[in-house]
């Protein structure tokens, strides 16, 4: 891909941030251009071989290439991390080139999830910046023949500090520094960074680089890609998750179509290759290409059964204490005990493109580089995408090159990879690259999901506020991201029999995310693991072959348990605080023992003092968590209507207040949180996953003709409430991550909400109007 | 192989399409494909195809249509067809302009369908007279599939919901005049 940006401007100070993508071929990777070009800095990971092609980051006189491994997921990250990267190098504003997530070029920064590439990435990403910067002052340094302390830069110019400190006038810029050599050094973390009074980029609305091109239909989303001679494939999937001993029939009918290559099997694994994605598409439908019948395989655990399933001890592998303060004695002898079990569904993370991948899977690999497979990904991992398929197809790891190509938002491990792995497959069988795009279908019941999580809360509270608190949590765990050398993470490796990873070994970034609480009362929290899949013994984490699913996969999904966790913990405090006669606020306030956390709880009193009175169908709550237990601090307030005669919730409004340390972006970062109250929202009323003993139902956004029976609805724009936000900057503090750090404050809020309106507890989510009349009568 | 000439953003233009069957049984390739495939459209995106996010929209004959399930052979000879490709002249259109302005994307990937869509809806009220600035909840109920002779809901998984409305309001501003 070329550089998208109209106008370059590097290295000279004044106009807006641009950043440009580069698809960069082996041709013209870091080292190549370290060959090619007469005057660089560039900065490569610690320890690195002599011959890597890897790099943070690399300066020439034609410009910056920052080498990110996080990527851009649609989040705005990359304006956020160029804006830190020009600030560390002082360049006021200026133009950089961008290459992400990719195996070949871009040093391994692991996944981008959890909210990190900011808090983490980012970090990484300003120290080397410093790296060079350093290196360039150094050069400024020998320029003057001064010490690199009687240097100021600016605007990618050194100037000699006059004993005020300002500017002498005699200046160098970084472009003829650039040319007096070439530097090829490894990431300093000693370097220091620059003061963050002293930021001039880094805590501004740069606008997002990103969505010009995207209004005009001139960015490249992996959607886009294209690499000649490319053929389209078409996955079809077992009738039942369990389904084996696939028969394919009608092959003739779909040879009779034109454009059609190849029908592809590996055990269960089936596509359907052809010349055009329409013609994948009628060659891969029954009513008129081939067809598969499949003999239905033992029966996974019904979504009715469900909320006794995940407590039943028959179904977990493991049982974990997270924390114990020894809560049972006061539990044991308190007056105020309460007991609740609260519920929440499957969710799926329903990116709004379908999963795409191109895969181009070559005879031999190529001379130069060793690469044989290449594929084009919308990854969150490609390192480790890379390590799951080299073993699928039978090849070593460095022979497969993981390129990141945005596509639409993820919200944590959608189908992503999976559909890589098809790609992979497809192309591998036929010789030729292969693009393979899913189905609504396919990525509705196939894709990964957050899991389904149940809690048993018992708490007990006083006159001073609550005394002891326990959570129970059940779940499975997040389990199916790609692991390096097990093909068996991605779906078509489990299709063509390859086992899964062993599942994890406690609930710690998974479903228990959030689970343990920051309030000063002693607490217990305890995880049920809940088996996936049957696996090798009662206790055993491993899976019996042949596989045999119990729930559909899960996995990551924008916080993981954190949203669930926080909806149980916010919606008991609630309880707890009303049972004691405490205003919930206050008393989140009085138990909340960080500073920080009190001062987004006290951010809302305002608004809490003027909420509606409740009871009248009409109310409001509040919920607090820290993202992680130590990361950000989100406390949110929520108002809605109940309509008394159908039952339906309408969230009126939504207060968040947020802290995530250093803002690196404002309007990026509330762009972020509107979004996460928007799908929290939605996952709070409306969203969950329909299956059966057998199969996802819940295929499509809405119920039509061809998808009878309940979908998977997500919030519309007539629903979505007004949303306000408040920000709470710390420029002496580090940046946090707030990808996903107030959506697990949602749920909460708005079952508090409705307790006001109504004075009813709901426990269960979503809240349908369903569920909210049957509590409303009952 | 059956082809189809059309006016694609101002430009004559024609390519086959492949079809099986004949008559009432007969089944074409979708419009979005087509236009993807034959013309490297890139603004009209494969979202769900089954016209339930809004994703594929297009304007055929100045009216926004879900491309992912319209089959060409139900598109006539010479229909004029506008994608977001083709949307900005020598200066972004107001929609797109106000999109970038009030930051009305996370990723984007639902753009094409906001903008495509509210423009023929915009441009259809113009024509029919109204030269209203549409309400807030007017846009939100068009977006939402809930106005007579809409085109069905149009999603945003990102929840850039608000700013999209803000950013269709702003642009309405200077449409209607
Ligand atoms: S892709 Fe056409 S409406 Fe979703
Ligand atoms: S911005 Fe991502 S779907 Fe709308």
């Amino acid at each position: 891909m070329s550089v998208q940006t109209s106008r370059r401007q590097f290295l000279v100070g004044s106009g807006a941030l641009a950043i440009g993508f580069t698809l960069a071929g082996p041709a013209t990777s870091a080292a190549a251009a370290a060959a090619a070009s007469n005057g660089l800095v560039r900065v490569e990971a610690v320890g690195a071989p002599a011959n890597t092609t890897q790099s943070w980051l690399v300066l020439t006189k034609k410009g910056i290439t920052v080498y990110s491994g996080k990527v851009e997921l649609g989040t705005g990250v990359q304006t956020a991390l160029a804006q830190m990267v020009v600030e560390e190098l002082r360049l006021g504003v200026a133009d950089v080139d961008w290459v992400q997530g990719d195996t070949l070029l871009s040093v391994s920064q692991g996944g981008t999830t959890g909210s990190k590439s900011i808090q983490n990435g980012g970090i990484q990403l300003q120290q080397a910046a410093a790296t060079a910067f350093q290196e360039l002052s150094h050069r400024a340094a020998a320029h003057f023949k001064v010490t690199p302390d009687q240097l100021v830069a600016q605007d990618g110019r050194f100037s000699l500090a006059t004993r005020s400190g300002h500017s002498s006038g005699h200046t160098v810029t970084y472009k003829d520094l650039l040319k007096s050599g070439v530097t090829v050094l490894p990431l300093d973390q000693t370097v220091p960074l620059m003061a963050a009074n002293k930021y001039v980029v880094v805590g501004t609305n740069v606008p997002r680089v990103d969505l010009p091109a995207k209004m005009d239909a001139t960015f490249r989303f992996l959607h886009d890609v294209t690499v000649p001679g490319m053929l389209h494939g078409r996955v079809v999937r077992p009738t039942g998750r369990n389904s084996t001993q696939p028969v394919i029939s009608n092959l003739d009918r779909a040879k009779a179509i034109e454009g059609f290559v190849d029908v592809v099997q590996h055990d269960r694994f089936i596509g359907v290759v052809a010349t055009s994605e329409w013609a994948a598409s009628v060659a891969a439908s029954p009513k008129s290409g081939i067809s598969v019948s499949w003999t239905t395989g033992p029966k996974m655990i019904a979504q009715a059964d469900l909320p006794a399933a995940v407590r039943d001890p028959a179904n977990h592998y493991r049982s974990v204490v997270e924390i114990d303060d020894g809560v049972a004695p006061i539990l044991a002898t308190a007056d105020q005990v309460l007991n609740s079990q609260y519920f929440s569904p499957f969710h799926m993370h329903g990116g709004m493109g379908a999963s795409t991948a191109v895969a181009d899977v070559r005879r031999a690999p190529d001379p130069a580089t060793g690469i044989q497979a290449t594929i084009w990904s919308g990854t969150q991992n490609v390192t480790a995408l890379a390590g799951a398929i080299a073993p699928l197809l039978g090849l070593a790891p460095a022979a497969v090159r993981v390129i990141y190509v945005e596509a639409s938002g993820c919200y944590g491990h959608n189908g992503a990879d999976d559909c890589a792995a098809d790609a992979a497959v497809l192309s591998q069988a036929v010789g030729k690259p292969v693009r393979v795009q899913w189905t609504r279908q396919d990525e509705h019941a196939w894709e990964p999901l957050g899991g389904a999580q149940a809690h048993d809360m018992q708490g007990a509270v006083g006159p001073d506020g609550i005394i002891a608190w326990s959570h129970l949590n059940y779940a499975p765990t997040a389990n199916s991201r790609p692991v390096d050398g097990t093909p068996g993470t991605l779906l078509a490796g489990t299709l063509m029999g390859k086992l899964p990873a062993p599942l994890p070994s406690s609930s710690v970034d998974s479903s228990g995310r959030n689970a343990p609480v920051t309030y000063d009362f002693p607490q217990r929290v305890e995880a049920r693991l809940l088996k996936s899949f049957v696996t090798t013994g009662p206790t055993s984490a491993a899976p019996a072959s042949p596989l045999t699913y119990l729930i559909p996969r899960t996995t990551a999904l924008r916080s993981l348990g954190g949203f669930s966790n926080s909806f149980a913990n916010e919606s008991f405090f609630d309880e707890l605080a009303h049972a004691g006669g405490h205003d919930p606020l206050e008393l989140r306030i009085a138990s909340l023992p960080d500073p920080r956390a009190v001062a987004v709880c006290e951010a809302l009193r305002d608004v809490w003092r003027t909420r509606p009175p409740g009871g009248d169908g009409t109310g409001a709550g509040v919920a607090f968590h820290q993202y992680e237990v130590v990361n950000a601090y989100v406390a949110t307030y929520a108002e809605v209507r109940v309509d008394p005669d159908t039952g339906k919730v309408t969230v009126t409004r939504v207060v968040v207040a947020h802290d995530c340390g250093l803002i690196v972006n404002p309007d990026g970062l509330r762009n972020q949180i509107e979004g996460n109250v928007v799908q929290g929202v939605g996952r709070t009323l409306k969203e969950e996953v329909f299956y059966t003993d057998d199969r996802v139902t819940s295929v499509a956004w809405q119920t039509s003709s061809f998808n009878p029976g309940p979908q998977y609805e997500v919030l519309r724009f007539n629903e979505v409430p007004a949303i306000e936000t408040i920000l709470i900057n710390h420029t002496d503090k580090p940046p946090l991550g707030a990808g996903e750090p107030a959506i697990g404050t949602i749920g909460g809020a708005i079952g508090n909400a409705i307790f006001a309106a109504i004075g009813k507890r709901i426990r269960t989510l979503p809240f349908t109007p369903d569920r909210v009349k049957a509590a409303l009568t009952g | 192989m059956a082809s189809r000439k059309i006016l694609l953003n101002g430009k004559r233009v024609a390519a086959e399409y492949q079809a099986i069957g004949s008559g009432d049984s007969e089944t074409s390739e979708a419009l979005l494909y087509w236009l993807r495939e034959r013309f490297g459209q890139q603004g009209p995106r494969f979202g769900c195809g089954v016209s339930q996010c809004g994703a594929c929209t297009v304007l055929l004959d100045d009216v926004p249509i879900r491309s992912c399930t319209r089959q060409l052979h139900t598109v006539d000879d010479n229909a004029e067809i506008r994608t977001l490709d083709g949307l900005s002249g020598k200066r972004p259109h107001p929609l797109q302009r106000e999109f970038v302005e009030l930051q009305a994307g996370q990723c984007a990937f639902c753009a094409n369908g906001m903008i495509m869509g509210s423009l023929g809806w915009i441009e259809g009220r113009i024509t029919a007279g109204n030269h209203e600035v549409p309400s807030e909840a007017e846009i939100e109920d068009f977006l939402s599939g809930a106005t007579p002779n809409g085109q069905g809901n149009y999603i945003c998984r990102c929840g850039t919901h608000t700013r999209i409305v803000a950013a269709i309001r702003s642009a309405a501003k200077e449409m209607v005049r």
